[in-house]
């Protein structure tokens, strides 16, 4: 018999509020909003509070899916990265850096956001940048 | 806190329970946390300016370990939810050993705590009843178009989170009317007010143990307590039933019907 909470910051948008994901034998099985959370003090939105919803959802993709005849195969990270890679190369070439945008995810890190707009200016060469959680 | 802590510790060791639900010290954060092994007692904290409804997590862990019996640390209020949960069947009577501790004045102050004891406890000092209604006569005092006004006002703020029915340690249906597209129209923002509210304070007048939960959890500062305090008083006053009051006594809304309450007439 095994039940935490796991401290952690709400994905959804960009407050960052502190959230508990309640696990049970391994399990995830609940969000609770943290009390002592400087942003939220104990409260959540509706999205907050069924945060951990997604986690074992039949639609969440888990990996990667390339477009083949109108319809996706699953694929590795290697071949995945490959077309995307081709692909970005040939539009950049074709059309120039600003015809390429990025929107990237609040499911993401801070850091991992930096890196991926650092990426989109210095490596493709626009400032076509922008965020899910810009609500 | 070093007696309950032995207690705690003694009865996990004897077997007396499988486990104990309590606040455990994570990253220097009180969060629940459910104890199984002695050792991991030196985490245990009884956090009191971080109030989570533990009663209420207890049920999902309960109901998938049910032969375990769970010892649970519990405060005035939580004693009289888990009263709430017994009574309806949420918790299974036998599987769960109450380990009573005392809150302290200033959080029964804070609290406006008519009880800030359980039945029993360990250690420490007893808090004195830090009974007020103030709130409750504040608005009684306006006139009823005015009242009207300050809960539309109120409600109207509603975000609806859910977070006062979630975090609610006596609220446990899985089919909540709130919920309900029949009772409540669904998609907009607020909530159908007043019915939305209304709704839940009166599925709270023979539950609620008036803990304040409700009103911490809420985003939007709505004072919720304030309405449910008063379906209370008047379960109180019409039918003299308290909720987490006595196991073996069931709420008057539930029983309504079968002559086992009589109205004594209104005003009484
Ligand atoms: S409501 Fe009463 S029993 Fe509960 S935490 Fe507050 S003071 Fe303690
Ligand atoms: S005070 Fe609020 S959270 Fe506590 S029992 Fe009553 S309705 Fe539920
Ligand atoms: S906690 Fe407040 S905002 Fe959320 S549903 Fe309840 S009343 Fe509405």
């Amino acid at each position: 018999m095994n039940y935490e909470t796991v401290l952690t910051t709400c994905t959804y948008c960009g407050c960052g509020c502190g959230l508990l994901l309640e696990v049970l034998d391994g399990e995830v099985v609940g969000t609770l909003p943290q009390k002592d959370h400087v942003i939220n003090e104990g409260g959540a939105c509706i999205k907050g509070w069924n945060a951990h919803e997604f986690i074992y959802h039949e639609g969440r993709l888990k990996h990667p899916l390339i477009r083949k005849d109108n319809s996706f195969k699953e694929a590795s990270w290697e071949e995945a990265l490959e077309v995307v890679v081709t692909c970005l190369k040939k539009i950049k070439e074709e059309n120039g850096p600003d015809s390429i945008a990025g929107l990237t995810s609040a499911r993401c890190t801070n850091e991992e956001n930096y890196v991926f707009q650092k990426w989109m200016r210095a490596v493709i060469g626009t400032n076509n940048v922008d965020h899910c959680a810009r609500l | 806190m070093d007696k309950t802590r032995e207690k705690m510790k003694r009865m996990l060791e004897e077997k007396e329970v499988s486990a104990i639900l309590a606040l455990r010290r994570n990253h220097g954060h009180p969060t629940p946390f459910l104890f199984t092994k002695a050792e991991e007692l030196k985490d245990w904290v009884a956090d009191e300016a971080n109030r989570y409804p533990l009663t209420k997590l207890l049920i999902k862990i309960a109901r998938k370990h049910q032969s375990d019996v769970i010892g649970i640390i519990v405060r005035g209020c939580e004693e009289r939810s888990l009263v709430e949960l017994l009574k309806n069947f949420q918790l299974r009577q036998g599987k769960v050993k109450a380990i009573g501790i005392a809150c302290s004045q200033e959080l029964a102050n804070r609290c406006r705590c008519d009880q800030p004891f359980p039945s029993q406890v360990e250690e420490g000092q007893v808090a004195k009843p830090a009974t007020d209604f103030s709130d409750l006569e504040e608005i009684e005092k306006l006139t009823e178009e005015d009242r009207f006004q300050y809960w539309m006002s109120q409600f109207g703020k509603c975000i609806k989170c859910y977070g006062c029915r979630n975090i609610c340690p006596a609220c446990f249906c899985p089919t909540c009317t709130l919920e309900d597209a029949n009772l409540i129209k669904p998609g907009g923002m607020p909530p159908e007010i007043p019915i939305f509210h209304l709704h839940k304070a009166y599925h709270m007048a023979d539950r609620c143990i008036d803990c304040g939960l409700c009103e911490e959890a809420c985003p939007m500062g709505i004072p919720v307590r304030r309405l449910y305090r008063r379906v209370k008083k008047s379960v109180k006053d019409l039918f003299g039933y308290i909720p987490g009051e006595k196991e073996d006594e069931k709420g008057p809304l539930e029983f309504l019907g079968d002559g086992s309450y009589e109205l004594p007439g209104a005003g009484k």
